[in-house]
Order: structure tokens, then C-alpha cells, then sequence
């Protein structure tokens, strides 16, 4: 098991690490001083392959392209303005201190370490705060219409994790009114030649090919046609993976239908390691599951919690004939009501950070206080904020997602407290990168929700869109030069080379092998399977035993997988089955790694709650002394264990606490 | 109260782009209400997988009403029968036991159908590329706050803004135009002082590809902003109207 491997890891240096010397706030300076740079024509004879266009890959690709390289981009969708971080509601962070309450860098840097449990980088977390400024800039110069105050200027919202108002916001649409800036600097380039795009092209593979030192160096992808079904071969001197997160992995998720880990179990595959894999967040405020049907789970923002209080009878028999149908929320009177995060955490109330809000409503649904047919939900009440601010305000500020609600649920939020339930949200495990979000593969980059680099074990509400648009118009922009300086001599290559070939049967066997199953089993009812695996053994709660069942489990579908699944139509054209197929036969190797990383983190922290280990409170009991690295998993085969590599995580900036959200 | 009904969902069928294509219906039974329309047709997919049958083709991705992928005509309207919202967020509610449902794609001479209920919309993207968007590189502007807008403007550009490119526009259009579409764009940065600059330019590059892609002509019918998911408003053509012939004038 991977476990017994801890004793005797590998560890990663800061020095391999490339973490710049000196102070916390002048590393991102001092590398920016002293880095190689590639000058105007040499940029045009380099070729960068962009896969993704959510925001860290719209946004990179066009800050390329507009500093002179070429960019071929690529994308699953229709359009690259469709990626999935066009879902995101609520705001994106930034440390302007515009409302004068105290904010800083600094805090923005300390809120982001202690919301991830002290288990991310501190000069990668410093740097994302330093350049957040930088993006509102960016966004408002684009065009991106930020709410503002009466005055002209901006207007700011509070999040979960935070005592400042730092969050910047676009109405409920903030996420698609920054991707569709990202996606207009990057139309402008496509409209100059400058980068080209591969709408509804897939990801198949990466090629590596060895240089005359014998290093093996990233020039390019394999990628899958979707609508012709044709395999092709694409050329870059550097790849950079922007492919988003693997949530789907549970099946139900809040992200889009398409949204996958293969890029990132591709590269893992040609030896890329995969940090944290078991940091998955959980979001507390999403509409209930209702029905074995269901595909998707939606998000309600948690923007909704500045002004909703969330609560749960007090009384079990209030809860029961709830769940029997027989009274609505607001029958419930005021005194019977218990406002469990008010109660529990006094300072921070409904706007802890989201892996305790989601934990805090589990344990009320376990205990039976659940508020729908399931048992599996609690309430979102804006009666409060109704009457306090009147219905006007209340529908100004959050009207579209009241919208949304009332055509999922088809009850009126205006009049019955919402019922939401926790459901997974986000990765903030992913692949390994050094300071230049350069992977362990050179010539291979990851930014985004892709990369493991900034959240540690929890991500803060708003900080998605803050570190994909960092990485992407500010960090890639500067250390993909470091890399590429030493690489200007280097011709374009021919992808009739042997390495591009090779790459190619690997994919084209992968398919044929699937496509020759003919089996009994739909992707969809297989994929269903592995969802509710982890879900219940791999989800909010985890044990050593649960985590080994999940394992045992996981082989057992990933055996019925590849022997029963059954795949419709031709591989040679357009083929959504086989998409799925290929994107599953992935999720299976996640689960698993997520499962094995789980059952290695002896420790409660953040997103990743173990129950062995927990205060008295039910609070994450972290173990330091044990567990205070980033677990890089290296792929070893495809039977055997990965094997595990330790980077530590040395505080020197910030003193280590128990989180406190109470006081 | 949501409960089960029995189905017949008349779907259009075609292989390929330049494949005849012909409807073919369906008997679904037993689909709660409280499904939405898309997973209804991923009980019609499985149903056919099972079958070993082609399953329908259809785009779809957030299923949140966001992205825009989504784009089916379903009884004869974009999106489907309810109001400003997109095929992944009608459900099965707003249809009656025994019913007999009709999908077909987009049907707008700039969308072709790729495959089923499948179309190519890459005209929307080549229209942005001529000039939607504010010419700006990253780094080197201004400080977020160093321009003050007055709310109304921002609230006003924010709406326009709202489009989501899902293509129903055109879809309802019965001249097949893009207006709206272009008009949301160029409205939302005319409006602010960022694109105000190039606003003139914007609104001519924009309608030329609009016109090259063979997008029809506007007559003011109002039913792409009757269909709109997003409810953007028709007010918004009249702003583009204003600065296109603002444009023809300084020419």
C-alpha cells in the first residue's frame, strides 16, 4: 500500500522548487529582476501550445500572443468563450482596500494560507496576492462591468474566510464577465493570426521528446478532432495545461458535464507528478439532489451568505414533518430555529470558509435535522435581509440567482427559506509545478484550477478567478521566458517524428481497445457508480477503512470498465460516447489516487477531513508534525502503486495555528 | 406538485452536415417533472445506447444556464416554451402527460447543423474577432478606480453583457440576423468609457463580418429579444444603430 512508501520518500527542496531567495514580498520582484528574458524576434519563431480556455488559458494565450509568441489553442467546446469558468457566480478577490477596512496584501496573502489549512506555498500564495490588483485593473480596461457604488466607483462584497470586503463582482456573473474579457483579448489575437484556434479538439496525449543532452522536453500534443474524429499531431516549444479540474470524478458535481482530469492524467501518465489529489472542496450552498436522473449538481453563490442565514430546526419533530412534507420552513418559529454556524463560530457566522460551512450542515443532516424529503438539505433564509433591506434590494443584489432557483425547484425563494446541501465544487489538488508553474516535466507548464499551486487544502470563496487570471495574464506571461530563452535555437519540429508517431498508436490503441468492449454497461451508468463510490467513502467524511473500501471498490469498476462498457457508432467521426469513455476511463485512475493520497494524510485539514482525526468539537485536527508537505504522486505503471514524493512546507513568513473561525 | 408523465419527443435527426435529415419520435415513460429537458434526453440516450442504437447528438456543457451550449427548438421555440431561461434549465414541468414534444436544431443558414441538434456557431466567434473587444494588452493600465462610472451606465453595460452567445437570436430570427447579438456587444462597450474609443469602428467591423457571414438583415420583429435567455433588450440595436450611422457620418 502506498502508505508503507512515506518512510522512505523522496523530497522536493525548496531550491528545486525554484522558490526565489529573500523576503516574502520581494521573491516575485527578485525573480522578475533576474529571470531570462526572450527578445521580440525570437518570441515569433516560438510556438506555445495553450490546452484550455477558461481563464487561466483564455488569459494566457492571449498575454502570449500579445507579447509576440505564436499560440495554438485549444478547446472542447463550441466556442472557447463556453469553458467552465463562465459558471462562476459570486466575485473574484482582490487586495485593493478600496473600502478602507483594513485590507492588505499581506491579509489577502494570510486569509489565503490560513483558509487552506497551512497547507499551501507561501511565496506562490504571496505572489497571488501581490498580483490581484493588477487583474481588477486589467478587467475594468477590458471592459469587464463591475458593479459600482452610486459614486462611480467599485463596489465591494464580503466572502467566507474573510473580515474585509475584497470581492469584486459582475451582478451573480462574475465568472463569465471576466472569461468574456479573457476572451476578448483573445479574439483579437486570433483575429490578428496570432494565436490559432482548435475549437472542439481533445487532448489525447502529450509528446516528449529527448533533447541532445538527453533531457526529455515537452513539443506537443496529440489531440482528437470531435467532430471528424480524426487523431492529429500539433507542435509547440512549450505546452501549457490549463484543462481545469477532475470534480467530475463524483459524477455530480457543480462543474459543466465536460469538465475532465484527462490532460492532467495524461501528463501524470508521461511522469508529471500529481500534488494532493485528495484536496477536493465541497461546497456548501448548492440546490439538493433529487432524483436518480440527476446530472448535474448547481451552485447557489456564496455570495447569498453576506445576507442569508442558514439554520435547521432545533427540535427533532420540527425536522421530521419537514421531511415528511407537512410544514414549510417558514411555519418554523423564530425560537425553534437553530442558527448552527451563528452558534458555533460567533466571529465569522454564516461566512466561514467552505469546507466548514459544508461540515457543520453535514453533522446537522447525520443528526436528522435535515429539512427535505432526504433529510439531505438545510435552509438558506433571506426573511432577515428581506425585511431588513425590503424585497427591492434583496432582488438587486441576488434576483438572478433567486431566478435560478425558483425554475430548478419551482418554489419562490422571496417567500420560502431556499433548501441547499453541500456538493463538490472544486480540486484544489492537481498537477505539480513548481514557482514558474513549470511541472516536473520541463517544457511543461499547468496553470489554473489544474495546478495544485495556491489553495492548500481549501480554496476561499473568490479565489478561483483571482488565481486563474494571475496565473494567466501575470505569472505564465514572465517564467514561460525563463524556460524558452534557452530554447530559441531549437527549429520547429516535424510531427512525422518517431516520438509524435509513437504518442499517436498509443492513443489510437486506447481507442480501439475501448471501442472493441461491446460490452453491456452505458459510460454514464459506470461513471454513476465510481460517483456514488466516492461520494460515500472518498466525500465529506473519510476513514482508513472507508478509504480502502473506496480502493477495493474503484479496481472492481475499473475492471467492469474496461470489460463491459458499451460504446455506440464509429471512433472515425463524431462520437459523444466515446468522449465520455475516454474521459471515465480517467476519472477511474483519479478516484483511485484520490483514495490512495486520502488514506496516506493521516491528518484532518482543510477540504480533506479524516474522522479519525478531529478535536473534541468535531473541528480538523491537523498533525503537523507528520503531515506538513505537499504529496506528489509519481506514476510508477499501470499496476503498480505510485510511488510518493514529499515537498515540505517550511512556515517562514507565518506562524502555524489551529484555524479559528469561533472568536 | 411534480409527478410522472408518459412522452413522445419528435427529434430531428440528420448524420452529417450534408446528410438528409428526417424526424423520428420517441416513447419516453415515466419521467419525473422535476428533470430538466436535457436529462429527460439523457434518459431518450440511454434508452437508445441500450438498444444499441445512435444516440441523439445534442450540445450541452454547464447546465446552469450560462455557458450557452446548449441551443435546442423545442416546440417551435428557442429554448423551449418557458421564459428567459436556456434548454438546460427547462424542465420537464412545463409539459403535460401524453404530450408530443418537438426539438430540432438551430435553423439559421450562418449555423449549419454538424450533426442532430448539433450546430456550427463559429460565425459569433469571427464576429467578435473583428472588433469585439477593447484594444488593450495586459499590463500597463490605469488603476481600476482612476475612471469613475456612474452606476446606471455600469448596471445598463452589465445587462448588455449578459448574452451569452447561445445563438437563439438568429435562431428565432426569421431573416436569420445577428443583431442582437452584435448589438450587446458593442452596447456594453460603448457605453463605458474603456471602449467608448473605439466604439465607432467596433459597430462598422462588426456588422461588415455580420453581413460576410450570412447573417440576414434586421427588421425589427423583436422575437430574438422575445427568445433571448438572458432578456437582453432590443434597446440595445437602436444604441448600435446610433453608432453605426455615427460611423457612416464621420466617414
Amino acid at each position: 500500500m502506498a502508505t508503507t512508501k512515506t518512510e522512505t520518500a523522496k523530497v522536493i527542496t525548496p531550491e528545486m522548487a525554484k522558490i526565489p531567495q529573500g523576503p516574502l514580498e520581494k521573491k516575485w520582484t527578485n525573480y522578475k529582476d533576474h529571470q531570462k528574458l526572450v527578445n521580440p524576434a525570437n518570441k515569433r519563431r516560438l510556438d506555445i501550445i495553450v490546452v484550455g480556455t477558461g481563464l487561466a488559458g483564455a488569459s494566457a494565450a492571449a498575454t502570449l500572443a500579445e507579447l509576440g509568441f505564436n499560440v495554438l489553442n485549444f478547446c472542447i467546446q463550441d466556442s472557447p468563450r463556453r469553458a467552465h469558468s463562465i459558471a462562476a457566480q459570486g466575485g473574484i478577490n482582490a487586495a485593493k482596500n478600496y473600502q478602507n477596512d483594513g485590507d492588505s496584501i499581506y491579509r489577502l496573502f494570510y486569509d489565503t494560507i490560513k483558509g487552506g489549512d497551512y497547507r499551501a506555498r507561501e511565496a506562490n500564495v504571496y505572489r497571488l496576492a501581490e498580483v490581484s490588483n493588477n487583474i481588477i485593473d486589467q478587467c475594468v480596461a477590458q471592459g469587464v462591468p463591475f458593479a459600482r457604488e452610486y459614486g462611480g466607483l467599485l463596489d465591494n462584497r464580503s466572502f467566507g474566510g474573510a473580515q474585509v470586503s475584497r470581492t469584486f463582482y459582475a451582478k451573480g456573473q462574475t465568472g463569465q464577465q471576466l472569461l468574456l474579457g479573457a476572451y476578448s483579448a483573445l479574439s483579437r489575437q486570433i483575429g490578428k493570426g496570432k494565436v490559432k484556434m482548435y475549437n472542439r479538439h481533445e487532448m489525447l496525449d502529450v509528446v516528449l521528446i529527448k533533447d541532445a543532452d538527453g533531457v526529455e522536453r515537452a513539443r506537443g500534443i496529440i489531440a482528437r478532432n470531435l467532430v471528424t474524429g480524426r487523431i492529429e499531431r500539433y507542435f509547440g516549444h512549450a505546452v501549457v495545461i490549463a484543462s481545469g479540474g477532475y470534480g467530475n470524478t463524483f459524477f455530480l458535481s457543480t462543474n459543466a458535464m465536460a469538465s475532465n482530469g484527462s490532460a492532467a492524467m495524461q501528463i501524470y501518465r508521461k511522469g508529471a507528478y500529481f500534488a494532493n489529489p485528495c484536496y477536493a472542496q465541497i461546497h456548501p450552498t448548492c440546490i439538493p439532489k433529487h432524483g436518480d436522473f440527476q446530472s448535474k449538481l448547481t451552485l447557489m453563490s456564496e455570495s447569498l451568505r453576506n445576507d442569508g442565514r442558514i439554520w435547521v430546526p432545533k427540535k427533532l419533530e420540527d425536522a421530521q414533518k419537514l421531511q415528511r412534507g407537512e410544514i414549510k420552513g417558514r411555519d418554523i418559529p423564530e425560537e425553534d430555529r437553530d442558527y448552527y454556524l451563528e452558534r458555533r463560530y460567533p466571529a465569522f457566522g454564516n461566512l466561514v470558509p467552505r469546507d466548514v460551512a459544508s461540515r457543520a450542515a453535514k453533522e446537522r443532516c447525520d443528526k436528522g435535522y435535515g429539512v427535505n424529503n432526504t433529510g439531505l438539505a438545510v435552509f438558506l433564509d433571506f426573511s432577515d435581509a428581506i425585511q431588513r433591506l425590503g424585497k427591492d434590494v434583496v432582488a438587486q443584489k441576488y434576483g438572478n440567482l433567486f431566478q435560478m432557483y425558483e425554475k430548478i425547484v419551482d418554489e419562490n425563494p422571496y417567500e420560502n427559506p431556499m433548501m441547499i446541501f453541500p456538493a463538490i465544487h472544486y480540486t484544489m489538488g492537481g498537477i505539480w509545478v513548481d514557482y514558474e508553474l513549470q511541472t516536473s516535466i520541463k517544457g511543461l507548464f499547468c496553470i489554473g484550477e489544474a495546478n495544485f499551486s495556491d489553495h492548500g487544502a481549501n480554496r476561499l470563496g473568490a479565489s478561483a478567478l483571482m488565481q486563474g487570471l494571475a496565473d494567466g495574464y501575470f505569472v505564465i506571461p514572465y517564467t514561460i521566458q525563463n524556460y524558452l530563452s534557452d530554447q530559441i535555437g531549437v527549429p520547429r519540429m516535424s510531427t512525422d517524428l518517431p516520438e509524435f508517431a509513437a504518442a499517436e498508436k498509443g492513443v489510437q490503441d486506447k481507442i480501439d481497445r475501448l471501442m472493441a468492449i461491446q460490452g453491456k454497461r452505458s459510460v454514464d451508468s459506470i461513471h454513476k457508480e465510481l460517483g456514488l463510490v466516492m461520494w460515500d467513502f472518498v466525500g465529506m467524511g473519510r476513514t482508513a477503512e472507508s478509504l480502502k473500501t473506496a480502493i477495493e471498490k474503484i479496481d472492481a469498476i475499473k475492471k467492469e470498465f474496461w470489460t463491459n462498457v458499451y460504446i455506440p457508432g464509429e471512433a472515425d467521426g463524431l462520437n459523444n460516447e466515446l468522449e465520455k469513455a475516454l474521459r471515465l476511463s480517467d476519472f477511474i485512475e483519479i478516484g483511485r489516487l484520490m483514495a490512495v493520497d486520502a488514506l496516506n494524510r493521516e491528518e484532518s485539514c482543510g477540504g480533506h477531513f479524516r474522522e479519525e482525526y478531529q478535536t473534541e468539537e468535531g473541528e480538523a485536527l491537523r498533525q503537523d508534525d507528520k503531515f506538513s508537505y505537499v504529496a506528489c504522486w509519481k506514476y510508477t505503471g499501470e499496476d503498480s502503486e505510485p510511488e510518493l514524493i514529499k515537498e515540505p512546507l517550511d512556515y517562514e513568513f507565518t506562524e502555524r495555528k489551529t484555524r479559528n473561525y469561533k472568536a | 406538485m411534480d409527478s410522472y408523465i408518459n412522452i413522445k419527443v419528435k427529434v430531428w435527426r440528420q448524420a452529417g452536415p450534408k446528410a438528409q435529415g428526417h424526424f423520428e419520435t420517441y416513447e419516453l415513460n415515466h419521467i419525473f417533472q422535476g428533470a430538466s429537458f436535457l436529462e429527460m434526453m439523457d434518459i431518450l440516450n440511454e434508452q437508445l445506447i441500450a438498444e444499441h442504437k445512435d444516440p441523439i447528438a445534442f450540445d450541452h456543457d454547464c447546465r446552469e444556464g450560462i455557458c450557452g451550449m446548449c441551443s435546442m427548438y423545442v416546440n417551435g421555440h428557442p429554448h423551449g416554451p418557458d421564459s428567459a431561461i436556456t434548454t438546460c434549465q427547462l424542465h420537464m414541468r412545463k409539459f403535460k402527460d401524453g404530450e408530443t414534444i418537438t426539438v430540432e436544431p438551430w435553423r439559421s443558414r450562418a449555423f449549419p447543423v454538424i450533426k442532430d441538434l448539433m450546430v456550427d456557431r463559429g460565425a459569433y466567434d469571427k464576429i467578435m474577432q473583428a472588433g469585439g473587444f477593447v484594444s488593450v494588452n495586459t499590463g500597463g493600465v490605469p488603476d481600476a478606480n482612476a475612471i469613475a462610472i456612474p452606476k446606471p451606465v455600469a448596471d445598463e453595460a452589465m445587462d448588455a453583457a449578459s448574452c451569452i452567445g447561445c445563438g437563439a437570436c438568429a435562431a428565432a430570427c426569421k431573416n436569420g440576423s445577428a443583431m442582437l447579438f452584435v448589438a450587446a456587444k458593442v452596447s456594453q462597450l460603448a457605453l463605458l468609457p474603456q471602449g467608448k474609443i473605439e466604439a465607432a469602428k467596433r459597430a462598422k467591423a462588426m456588422i461588415a463580418k455580420m453581413d460576410e457571414l450570412g447573417f440576414g438583415n434586421c427588421t425589427n420583429t423583436g422575437a430574438c429579444a422575445a427568445e433571448c435567455p438572458k432578456s437582453v433588450s432590443l434597446a440595445n440595436i437602436a444604441r448600435l444603430n446610433r453608432e453605426f450611422i455615427c460611423a457612416k457620418f464621420k466617414d
